[in-house]
């Protein structure tokens, strides 16, 4: 009852103050890359909001953070079901659950002093050894505040939930399909292979989506770690990028009224990415729970 | 009595290790540190990276081989598996640990008494640690939980009620739609304040339009864990209370609700920990404040994430200092409430 009347307050108020924005900026405000507003000679104030950097920003990042945190917490979820003895896991699934919990700004605050200055070597090693590769190509040695750094910082912060969904669809695998597998003497590792991950293979989708979901709106975390720059980067490594969220609060301060405005809808356009790509996500995790497949 | 327990037999255990095993293990591991430091030292790669690297390759390759010459390739095949699935979880564990550490190494050395009894009235953010204090965004970050709570809670119990009591027809839609609304990012909810109260009206931030979008993050999870406590309640409670004559509402007000009473308490504390930290929308809807503020309806607030955000931003050492000691606190914070939201949890069953 009251999570739609929520809901919908959100579209319904963000739509109508970016209406304007969107009005006067059409098509320009999902496809240039440019956010300024600058006085010209007649000091008439010219706008120009647009946030296609930030979206293939957020973009990088999510994927980045999706290719690093998914397999691990698939990994994790594995290790936990089929191979920690009880005590182990009991221990390890606490972790996993606080770690939900931390504050994001405390993931900022890591991933800047703790993180990132390791995190720059890694760059720099990945981009010698496979600089050849377009995506980690840097037109010169500024491998500091990257989108790579940003997306290791997501990656860590989505482990929890992709983690958890994939431990408890894990969980459900039949058991007597497990012990099938085993009297036919498979090797633990065959049955996961041939029981486990076919049975879950769409619940780590559905988690990997809600992962996604979450690092689409990180705020915080992002702004913290990554150098904020109105262009459009494709080179994960090379030192500049940007995210939708942290546009907004680094925009903030200093905004004019039609600037706030231009802001709300960008957070509109976040709020219907992240709304989408979350319901797809739980009707996946839902449909596959329900169905016990 | 005693003949049987003469005659029991300990139950044997072939598929655990023995001795021996446990000890070819440990020294496969060994000479895999050992190797990795040679290599290091022979070949051009250095560094801590370089280390680790070479022992997952060289503990994994010992494991594979060994299970190989022992049991065959299937086996080999195997172990390799095993092994990546501890090394994953390894590299998951990892940077939590380190997380937990950072934070109470670097916290705890920017703790004074004076943290906890003064304010930054009379000191800047870059003044040196001894003076002033995070009084006021610990009495801020307290305040805006309760009255998050006091919003959230009666509207998330009460969509739980209806998903698990009254299962009316439009149930699943709404159970999707908190699902969705799980999902929505702190800053649209902070944003979202501030469009529909603060933009346009003469409001200013306080401490209440900071609770509003936090209840907003509340919701979802405290409906979705009173959902699932409320889901435990035994049906034959349910049953005896209309079996007995009473009305529907009052088995739920009497009954279930009582009979899940430290599960909800559990519900709530999660939603708590949830909320505690978040620094996105509290930039938009707090105002600002470096002094206790008792009023919630008028002028500025401050809070924990708040006071770290500005630490952050300032850079000097005295900043990122007080930065690191506020996040200490408020991971004591988390903590403690998860910890007490685990202990009533379990109670429960």
């Amino acid at each position: 009852m009251s999570s739609l009347v929520i809901l919908s307050l959100i579209g319904i108020f963000l739509a109508y103050r970016g209406f304007e924005t969107f009005r006067s900026q059409g098509i320009h405000f999902l496809t240039s890359p440019d956010w300024l507003s600058e006085t010209d000679a007649s000091g008439k104030v010219i706008y120009k909001f647009g946030m296609s950097a930030m979206l293939i920003g957020t973009l990088l990042i999510s994927i980045v953070a999706v290719i690093v945190g998914v397999p691990l917490s698939v990994l994790a979820a594995l290790f936990l079901t089929f191979y920690a003895p009880n005590s182990l896991k009991k221990f390890f699934v606490t972790i996993v659950d606080v770690m939900a919990a931390f504050p994001s700004i405390l993931y900022g605050l890591w991933g800047f002093f703790v993180l990132s200055p390791m995190a720059e070597y890694w760059a720099k090693l990945i981009n010698k050894y496979f600089g050849w590769f377009p995506a980690f190509h840097v037109d010169d040695p500024s491998f500091n505040s990257s989108p790579f750094i940003a997306g290791l910082v997501l990656s860590i912060m989505i482990i929890p939930i992709v983690t958890s969904v994939s431990r408890e669809i894990f969980s459900q695998t039949p058991l007597d399909r497990i012990q099938a597998a085993y009297a036919l003497g498979a090797t633990r590792w065959a049955m996961i292979r041939t029981v486990a991950l076919p049975f879950g293979a769409s619940g780590i989708v559905g988690g990997a989506m809600l992962g996604l979901g979450r690092a689409l709106g990180e705020t915080v975390a992002v702004y913290s770690v990554l150098n904020i720059v109105y262009k459009i980067n494709w080179h994960v490594l090379y030192g500049f990028g940007g995210n939708v969220a942290s546009m907004i609060v680094s925009k903030w301060g200093e905004a004019s009224f039609t600037e706030a405005k231009a802001l709300l809808a960008a957070g509109l356009v976040l709020f219907i990415m992240t709304l989408l790509v979350n319901m797809g996500a739980n009707s996946i995790v839902t449909r596959t729970i329900k169905s016990g497949r | 009595m005693t003949n049987l327990e003469a005659s029991a037999v300990t139950p044997l255990t072939p598929w655990k290790a023995t001795l021996n095993q446990r000890l070819f293990t440990v020294l496969l591991l060994a000479v895999a540190i050992a190797l990795s430091y040679v290599v290091v030292a022979v070949t051009p790669m250095k560094g801590k990276l370089a280390y680790a690297f070479l022992f997952m390759l060289f503990s994994v390759g010992f494991q594979a081989t060994h299970a190989g010459i022992k049991r065959g390739r299937t086996a080999a095949v195997d172990a390799i598996a095993g092994s990546i699935a501890v090394a994953g979880a390894v590299l998951v564990f990892t940077p939590v640990i380190s997380l937990i550490f950072t934070t109470i190494i670097r916290g705890s050395k920017g703790l004074r008494v004076n943290t906890f009894t003064q304010t930054m009235e009379h000191a800047a953010m870059t003044d040196p640690i001894s003076q002033g204090g995070l009084l006021h965004s610990l009495i801020g970050t307290l305040y805006l939980i309760l009255i998050a709570t006091v919003i959230s809670l009666p509207l998330a119990l009460l969509t739980a009620l209806y998903l698990t009591e009254i299962k009316g027809r439009a149930a699943g839609f709404i159970q999707f739609l908190v699902q969705a609304m799980s999902g929505v990012p702190s800053i649209v909810a902070g944003v979202f304040i501030y469009a529909a109260l603060l933009l346009t009206t003469s409001l200013h931030g306080s401490t209440i339009m900071g609770a509003l979008p936090l209840a907003i993050l509340m919701i979802p999870t405290v409906t979705r864990t009173a959902q699932e406590v409320l889901l435990l309640v035994p049906q034959d409670l349910r049953e005896a209370g209309v079996a007995l004559g009473a009305t529907q509402w009052k088995t739920v007000a009497t009954i279930v609700v009582p009979a899940a009473r430290s599960g909800l308490i559990t519900a709530v504390i999660l939603g708590i920990a949830r909320i505690a930290g978040e620094t996105a929308p509290l930039l938009f809807t707090l105002g600002v404040s470096d002094k206790i503020n008792w009023n919630p309806l008028n002028g500025g607030q401050s809070a924990l994430p708040y006071y770290v955000w500005s630490g952050l931003g300032l850079g000097s050492p005295e900043a990122i200092q007080r930065a690191w000691t506020g996040i200490l606190v408020l991971l004591m914070i988390v903590l403690v409430l998860f910890t007490a939201a685990r202990i009533l949890g379990r109670e429960k069953k």
